[in-house]
């Protein structure tokens, strides 16, 4: 054992225009894309799993779904678009609970490092995967025949609007990884973000449910967001674009204060 | 006098309605080792939290470094290092990967993070698993990649909490080596542990605490003298093992061992036994407060023992 090797003289540097912020998270992003990539169980079913679902729906039930509009493949992809954000969302909560109950975050609270950056790895995280598991999805919806309309402004504003959806649900799981008291714990509560597409207009027209479930159907998130990025692909009638982003907007800005605070709260026991 | 790397005054901490810390002093200079000695329960990982500036105190102060803990946590930071009890060692990265992302987050330099993160791979012998993921790693393995992340900014303050908790005797001593090798270079380390032979084996002072407060301090030499008593050690034949206290003095173990004799015990062998650390433990925790001094419990102690091998 040298003994410059352990030497207790702290190497100094200086920090880069702008300070470490960039930095930091960057490295954070690293470690969660690498994690990604390191269960390939939980990546495989969270990409495979919406191909499957969607050609469940189209080959399936579709048959017998009367949406009294286009083809059904035409209108079930948004559906499961935003169904695969709410799967890619459980994942972030699993990743971040299991950050808090173990050391990890202790370590990283104890560097010169605003921890919060450890969050956003994850959030970015999931947006990379999401983005994989959308174009896997619509890649394999078009070869079952989905054939949407949009121009490149179309795409672009329902990629925009699907990112957002994904910030403010991945940011929601967030908050929910934080709260629970651990991984098994964090799985079980995201139930409630991947349940909440089925009761939407993501599938069936809301019309088709019971009284309160289409009360429920109209007026919840996914609702608006499915039926604005179905406007903008194939062109339906009923798209509320305004209402989508407000929900997508308002979601995203409680779910990332909120996790600030539960933070700040942790760290100021 | 210089000031001390490590210092608190009348720290207080509660958790709701629990009181966890009622008034901790503690005082390390530059270069020395505290061992915090305490059972479960006692406040020791509370005390590291708040000088490592994950707890907020409410009240009395802490410093680190000269810098206050909740004035200037950054500045605290900077200074120390955290080993807790749970390897804080991400299981889906490799060995190598963990020193790497927690170099660039210390700010290291990307060359000079590199090399000292393979040199810290090679001190704890590591090098072997440094591209396997974290998640294959033995207990002993994961302490001493934690212990390596610790050491990669060459933190001038190291709080160990329970180092050791959990290890394999062997994975114990090689962790030992390099804690030595650390303290042998100028680190002032704040270690909580149960274990007395490690407080024994690391540290140049002790402070036993216990129920959220200092209740002795000073060298494994002294308190061991402020308990006194030492112990004859019965080595039975059914293979247990009965310690009677006595104050060593000739008429007492004579006294003993004519009481073992005409209790026809089936003593195998026997010694008189210096107080360890174990004693300094038992003597200031296990029993309350007031119990009786040494003086009474050598006979007490006897006749139970004696009372309950005649029975």
């Amino acid at each position: 054992m040298t003994a410059t090797a352990l030497a207790p003289a702290r190497a100094v540097t200086r920090p880069p225009a702008g300070g470490w912020a960039l930095q930091d998270t960057a490295a954070m992003i690293g470690r969660s894309l690498r994690r990604s990539l390191r269960t390939p169980d939980t990546l495989i079913m969270g990409i495979a799993l919406p191909v499957i679902l969607m050609l469940l729906f189209v080959y399936v039930f579709g048959g017998a779904i009367q949406t009294g509009q286009a083809a059904y493949v035409d209108y079930v992809v948004p559906g499961i678009v935003l169904l695969c954000a709410g799967y890619g969302a459980a994942t972030t909560a699993v990743s971040v609970a299991s950050d808090m109950t173990g050391g990890l975050m202790n370590r990283f609270r104890t560097l010169p490092v605003r921890p919060v950056a450890a969050l956003t790895g994850h959030v970015v995280e999931s947006v990379v995967r999401n983005a994989v598991s959308t174009a896997l999805v619509v890649g394999v919806a078009y070869l079952a025949g989905f054939r949407p309309t949009a121009g490149a402004g179309g795409w672009l504003a329902v990629a925009g609007l699907v990112l957002l959806y994904v910030l403010a649900l991945t940011w929601t799981a967030v908050c929910i990884g934080m709260v629970s008291s651990g991984p098994e714990a964090a799985n079980g509560f995201t139930f409630a973000i991947m349940f909440l597409p089925y009761v939407s207009s993501a599938f069936v027209p809301p019309e088709s449910m019971p009284r309160v479930l289409e009360w429920i159907a109209t007026y919840q998130p996914v609702t608006p967001v499915t039926d604005t990025v179905r406007a903008w692909l194939i062109g339906a009638p009923g798209g509320q674009p305004l209402v989508a982003l407000a929900w997508c907007a308002g979601l995203l800005v409680v779910a990332r204060l909120t996790a600030a605070w539960l933070f700040r709260r942790r760290a100021t026991r | 006098m210089d000031t001390p790397m490590i210092e608190t005054r009348a720290l207080r901490k509660a958790f709701g309605s629990t009181t966890v810390l009622t008034g901790v002093d503690l005082a390390v200079p530059q270069g020395q080792v505290l061992a915090l000695l305490g059972p479960n329960g006692a406040g020791k990982t509370t005390t590291v939290e708040i000088l490592s500036t994950l707890l907020r105190p409410d009240g009395g102060t802490a410093a680190v470094a000269g810098h206050d803990v909740v004035r200037e946590p950054d500045r605290v930071r900077e200074a120390i290092s955290l080993t807790g009890q749970y390897a804080a060692v991400d299981e889906l990265l490799t060995g190598r990967e963990n020193l790497r992302l927690m170099a660039r987050l210390a700010h290291l330099p990307r060359s000079a993070g590199r090399t000292r993160g393979d040199d810290l791979l090679g001190l704890f012998d590591l090098e072997g698993a440094a591209d396997r993921l974290v998640r294959t790693y033995s207990g002993g393995m994961r302490r001493r990649l934690d212990l390596a992340v610790g050491l990669l900014t060459r933190p001038a303050v190291l709080f160990l909490d329970e180092p050791t908790t959990g290890l394999d005797p062997r994975s114990r001593s090689d962790l030992w080596a390099v804690i030595r090798d650390v303290v042998g270079q100028g680190a002032t380390v704040l270690l909580t542990t149960q274990y007395l032979d490690e407080a024994d084996a690391l540290a140049d002072r002790v402070a036993v605490l216990d129920h959220g407060r200092v209740i002795a301090q000073g060298t494994a030499a002294e308190l061991k003298r402020q308990v006194g008593a030492a112990h004859v050690e019965l080595q039975l034949a059914d293979g247990r093992t009965e310690r009677v206290a006595t104050d060593a003095s000739v008429p007492d173990v004579r006294r003993i061992l004519a009481d073992v004799e005409l209790r026809r015990l089936p003593v195998e062998s026997w010694r008189v036994a210096v107080p360890t650390l174990d004693d300094v433990f038992l003597t200031l925790t296990g029993r309350p407060a007031d119990a009786a001094p040494a003086a009474d419990a050598p006979a007490a102690d006897a006749a139970d023992l004696l009372a309950r091998e005649a029975s």
